[in-house]
């Protein structure tokens, strides 16, 4: 009755099952009688070979990163977009060292990236070699399915096989081109999107994961999910990124807090489960609204606390890769 | 004293016949109102939003049981204050967890199956599918006036395999559940089309955390902003069920355990109030 973990033999398996992934499953003495049996014996082994393409495809990319958290509505793709846009907009680098920034949107069934980054409407292109990503600036390119849908009301009714296909694609069609960092938005959960994502990038890699909550338990239990679910696919977490942490007013300036940590927040769940807290960002109701407008909140308002927590905490990863 | 539930009264002899075989039906003939709670986007409220109505519900006298179908992300158990416990087997199934003395109010998650609050379910569509299959199957909620499931964000396997798993027992509908964020709308647009496409009613549309009153300088600062949700209603010709505000005390309450947990402590709430009318609109779109 208890739910186990996928991997090459389940834990409620039968005795001496062969595994999942072996030439000898469902076909194995001790597959009779096991619910599984079929499936096992009609799914075709060894590896995908898709995943040596994938792998090529991004062979110019040097830095995967996902974003990830097992709730929703915490801000992956706000901080994707932000993150994104500070990197790809770095004055300082800007004339010498052009930083190349690509950001793949894995949430098919509520892509937010192309609002939040300003392309709503836009289409993707197909060419002879592949997909075109759409691109906000030279260096910041973007994919996601919402550049696929004829109507942005449009909605995708698909099952785990179709989403992951589409994911493949977007892996192995997509021309990224020479990137310094990919960074994957991911809807919430550890479904469909998550396995698929990890396994497509098992050979070229995943550097890894950066994990986004905000401090109310009711977030944090899911984030813990989200961070074993990482050590079970052996994904590197990066760190815990506490969005939503307590509210300036910016009228007043005064300090509120709207989602109260009772548990202790990121901070303690971070150190609880031995991963490094990467910073803690305020609301600001500016962000929001930045974010329906498709702008960068970093540029417009470079003086709230959240761009200085925001600028921070993206520090913190660009030195863990550039040094 | 109950019969069947309302939403076979329309039923011909032919699904009669089909309730005496199908395990789903047999389950489900007890329960007169099945209603969804739907969001297209994450995080914004669907589950404090169920676990709310339920309550208001339970506070008028009904029995109410609570379906968590969100399977890698389960909320519910939390906020009825109801983490650590575990699901008995009996002769008749899988007994719920009872929220409160009377057995008014009970709820089915995948957290009490979990051995540690920890874990984390890695399942693809398929076995998603089974489970949700199973709650359906197994879960022996007795008779019950309201049925509220709970579901995960978006419009894939679990949406779909609920709403084909109950489209022959004629569900009351869906309460949508948004934030007034264009971000927030604009998947609540695509949930509207979802069950526009499926079929389901929409029951109406609750905005949540709508409106922030800055406790410094009384100033309403509207963090997710406020209005979005009644403007999407009126755009799509859905009942608008009304706007709760963000209440900080609401968080600190369903986190709290014992007697000072929201289940205990909800009729204090500020938000009660507002998920009585929330509630009463529900009531009364479901039995006309």
């Amino acid at each position: 009755m208890s739910p186990t973990a996928q991997g090459d033999t389940p834990k409620d398996a039968p005795e001496h099952c062969p595994g999942t992934e072996s030439t000898q499953a469902g076909k194995a003495e001790a597959c009779a009688g096991c619910p599984n049996q079929q499936v096992c014996a009609t799914t075709p082994k060894g590896p995908d070979p898709d995943i040596a393409l994938i792998t090529s495809n991004l062979r110019s990319v040097k830095h995967k990163l996902l974003i990830l958290s097992g709730k929703g509505g915490v801000g992956k793709s706000t901080f994707t977009s932000q993150l994104a846009f500070a990197l790809a907009h770095d004055p300082e680098t800007r004339n010498s060292d052009v930083i190349e920034v690509g950001v793949m949107d894995v949430d098919i069934c509520g892509p937010s990236i192309p609002k939040i980054m300003g392309l709503e409407g836009e289409q993707g292109h197909q060419s002879g070699s592949g997909w075109q990503p759409v691109y906000v600036q030279d260096n910041l390119a973007v994919m996601s399915i919402g550049f696929l849908l004829n109507d942005p009301d449009d909605v995708i009714i698909w099952r785990g096989p179709k989403k992951n296909d589409l994911i493949k694609r977007f892996l192995r069609d997509v021309e990224w081109g020479e990137l310094d960092y990919l960074l994957v938005d991911t809807p919430p959960g550890t479904s469909d999107e998550h396995l698929s994502i990890a396994s497509f990038l098992k050979e070229s890699g995943i550097d890894g994961a950066i994990v986004i909550t905000t401090p109310q338990e009711v977030a944090l239990q899911d984030v813990r999910r989200e961070i074993d679910f990482c050590r079970k696919v052996k994904i590197p977490v990066i760190g815990v990124v506490e969005n939503m942490s307590g509210f300036v007013c910016p009228n007043c300036k005064g300090e509120s807090i709207i989602f109260p940590p009772t548990t202790g927040g990121g901070a303690q769940m971070a150190a609880e489960m031995g991963v490094p807290l990467l910073g803690k960002i305020p609301l600001d109701p500016r962000l929001g609204r930045a974010c329906d407008e498709g702008v960068s909140f970093l540029d417009e308002y470079p003086d709230s606390p959240a761009s200085k927590a925001y600028l921070e905490i993206i520090e913190k990863i660009r030195a863990r890769f550039e040094k | 004293m109950m019969t069947n539930g309302e939403a076979f009264t329309s039923s011909n002899s032919a699904q009669n016949d089909l309730m005496a075989e199908d395990p789903i039906a047999t389950r489900l003939a007890h329960i007169k109102h099945i209603i969804l709670v739907l969001s297209g986007k994450g995080g914004v409220g669907k589950s404090s939003v169920t676990t709310q109505l339920a309550l208001a519900l339970m506070h008028k006298g009904f029995r109410v049981g609570v379906l968590d179908i969100d399977l890698t992300g389960p909320s519910i158990p939390r906020m009825l204050n109801l983490g650590g416990k575990q699901v008995h087997q009996a002769s008749s199934g899988w007994v719920p967890v009872f929220v409160d003395e009377n057995q008014k109010l009970c709820c089915m998650s995948i957290g009490f199956l979990l051995q540690n609050r920890n874990d984390s379910v890695v399942w693809r569509g398929p076995k998603k599918t089974a489970m949700i299959k199973q709650f359906l199957q197994d879960v022996s909620w007795g008779e019950l006036d309201y049925l509220l499931i709970d579901t995960p964000p978006g419009t894939s396997d679990e949406h779909i395999s609920i709403t084909e798993y109950l489209r022959a027992y004629n569900p009351d509908g869906a309460v949508m559940v948004t934030t007034s964020q264009g971000v927030a709308l604009a998947d609540v647009r695509k949930e509207l089309n979802f069950c526009k496409k499926v079929k389901l009613p929409v029951l109406g549309i609750v905005e949540n955390m709508s409106g922030f009153v800055c406790p410094h300088c009384s100033e309403c600062t509207n963090v997710f902003s406020t209005g979005g949700g009644e403007a999407l209603a009126g755009e799509f010709d859905i009942t608008f069920l009304g706007r709760v505000p963000i209440d900080p005390a609401f968080v600190t309450m369903v986190e709290a355990e014992g007697e000072g947990s929201y289940v205990k402590q909800f009729e204090k709430s500020s938000l009660f109030p507002v998920f009585q009318e929330i509630c009463d609109k529900v009531m009364a779109k479901v039995n006309t």
